[in-house]
């Protein structure tokens, strides 16, 4: 970080919202949230809880539709076929994709990123070429990138950041030259919850012609996406983090970038026909989707994307910034507290923050006792905790079933830890 | 899991806030004789141990980093206890501190070390506790600040992810 550790000793509240006094979604949707009232769950920047809908969902596809998809040519195996490609269709559309084709399924984020980083990266970084990414990336738009540019003899380049948390610009411009093959941001940081300026950071990399791959496992569950126009040419996701269940998410990648490249992984299901010597290839999406597919996966997560369309994301985006602001404010008066990064208008639903002379680890177990779930730790960021000069941070994120009882009960429990660990 | 108030009291005993108010020996050692570091990967503290041996006995034990309560804590308290104690009363103490954490406790005399005992209904804590046990005895074993840092993974259940 350019100037060092990043403080907002007053956090800055906007009064454009009205203060979420109940939650955008009720806590009855959400068997975990409705069966342990006086739980305050404020991790879902790690996973989401998951609504009735999606259990119901994945329930549904086993009991009525179950069979492998693509393989056999009875009425089940089509259905099951339907589920999966109906699914893709759904997804895509909710994240502002036309060609659902060019969505590709995978694990999460981290295998989207991987898959990539190794397919594309392989074939087009080269010795002496650089690859740029920020100090705000999470590890997993990190190593992949430090991975590749050691295999390939290319420069691995680290964009800087303001005292605030946010990308400087001007250092990210000044990496970004004729031999820059790859430029990787996330959407949003998973550590500090700063909103990147993604058509910016896809203007400087399209003037030198380079790659944009774009972490989104902060952005899809929280911002209304858009991949398509954002210009990225790569965008990853997770579907646990937007209400849908763990083990699935995906990579939006423009169909040309997905023809040209290799496959990631070879099998059954990825082949158009397989000779004694020489394979030939499937189609989209099916080239980048080896073996038998997570088919409960893309259902669940296309009935967490309907959920999420009814309450709809531009109310979504409203409610989490007015509980990051109550709570930015409340936070922010605890004697000793320093909340970390951008101000409220600038960030997404997270709020990362330091407690003088208490260990994060302590201070989420005393929260931990008081029914209060926050992440303390390094949030998979370490390069970017080296910056902030501290070793760890404690961190509460928020979502559509968080409100500001909830904000209530993590300045409470925080206030009563400090004064525990003072000694009052 | 949810812990009672009655057990994070024990857990957070007033001897451990003392001690990661104002450690002991909190300070790196010019003539040691050996030292290693400990990090816990998950959390990313870590925090390193010094050692003068005179013979077969620890004249001087010290040590530095970054840890929660827990961790600086049970660091603090062990300098205390082994210093002038021999290598193998030092490893003695070691096994029971750690049987003591793990919730196994040997019925050896740990000293002020007995207010982990409370760690034991927290196993995602024992690595805290352990951790500058580990570089101690790491020390105890020829570490020299030269081999890779000792590391908690292998101690109790996983902790943190993404």
């Amino acid at each position: 970080m350019s100037s060092g550790r990043s403080t907002i000793k007053r956090a800055r509240v906007t009064d454009e919202h009205p203060v979420a006094a109940t939650s955008l979604a009720p806590k009855s949707d959400f068997p975990l949230l409705a069966g342990n009232s006086r739980l305050h769950y404020l991790d879902s920047a790690a996973t989401s809880q998951k609504p009735r809908v999606v259990l119901d969902a994945i329930t549904r596809y086993y009991e009525t539709a179950n069979a492998n998809p693509h393989r056999g040519a009875y009425a089940l195996s089509a259905a099951a076929t339907e589920a999966y490609q109906g699914a893709r269709t759904r997804i895509a559309s909710f994240l502002g994709v036309a060609d659902a084709d060019t969505l590709i399924f995978t694990r999460g984020t981290t295998e989207a990123l991987n898959l990539v980083a190794t397919a594309w990266g392989r074939a087009n970084v080269k010795a002496g070429d650089r690859i740029v990414v920020t100090r705000l990336e999470h590890h997993a738009n990190f190593v992949p990138w430090q991975e590749l540019a050691r295999a390939a003899g290319a420069e691995f380049a680290i964009a800087e950041l303001n005292a605030d948390g946010t990308i400087d610009m001007s250092a990210l411009q000044s990496l970004v030259t004729a031999r820059t093959k790859v430029v990787a941001f996330g959407h949003v940081s998973n550590a500090l919850g700063t909103v990147n300026p993604v058509g910016d950071l896809v203007a400087i990399a399209k003037r030198v012609g380079a790659l944009t791959v774009c972490d989104g496992a902060q952005g899809a569950p929280h911002l209304d996406v858009g991949v398509d126009s954002l210009g990225v040419d790569a965008y990853a996701f997770s579907g646990h983090k937007m209400l849908g269940p763990m083990g699935i998410g995906g990579l939006v990648m423009r169909r040309e970038l997905l023809e040209a490249m290799p496959p990631y992984q070879f099998g059954g299901d990825m082949i158009s026909h397989v000779g004694d010597q020489h394979t030939t290839y499937n189609v989209l999406p099916h080239k980048f989707e080896a073996g038998t597919p997570n088919v409960e996966g893309p259902v669940g997560l296309a009935a967490a994307c309907a959920y999420l369309t009814s309450l709809g994301m531009d109310r979504v985006i409203a409610h989490e910034r007015a509980l990051v602001s109550l709570a930015m404010e409340r936070l922010s008066a605890i004697p000793g507290l320093t909340v970390l990064g951008p101000a409220a208008e600038k960030r997404s639903g997270v709020v990362s923050f330091t407690l003088k002379d208490v260990h994060p680890h302590d201070l989420s177990q005393m929260l931990d006792a008081d029914g209060v779930c926050v992440r303390a730790g390094h949030h998979c960021a370490q390069p970017l905790m080296r910056a902030l000069g501290v070793h760890a941070t404690t961190r509460a994120s928020f979502y559509v079933y968080n409100d500001a009882g909830d904000v209530d009960a993590l300045a409470a429990s925080v206030e009563r830890a400090r004064r525990r660990f003072a000694g009052a | 899991m949810d812990h009672t108030s009655a057990e994070l009291d024990e857990l957070y005993q007033s001897i451990i806030l003392d001690h990661n108010r104002r450690p002991k020996n909190f300070r790196e050692m010019e003539d040691a004789t050996a030292k290693a570091d400990g990090v816990n990967p998950l959390c990313g503290d870590q925090l390193t141990v010094w050692l003068r041996m005179d013979g077969n006995q620890v004249a001087d034990v010290s040590f530095r980093g970054q840890g929660c309560a827990i961790s600086k804590a049970s660091a603090s308290m062990m300098t205390q206890v082994i210093k002038g104690k021999s290598r193998a009363e030092a490893e003695k103490l070691f096994e029971d501190v750690h049987a003591l954490v793990t919730g196994h406790p040997t019925g050896g005399d740990v000293g002020p070390l007995k207010a982990l005992g409370g760690v034991s209904r927290f196993p995602l804590r024992v690595k805290c506790a352990s951790l500058a046990w580990h570089a101690m005895k790491s020390a105890l074993d020829g570490g020299s600040g030269k081999q890779a840092p000792v590391s908690t993974e292998g101690e109790g259940p996983g902790g943190s992810g993404a």
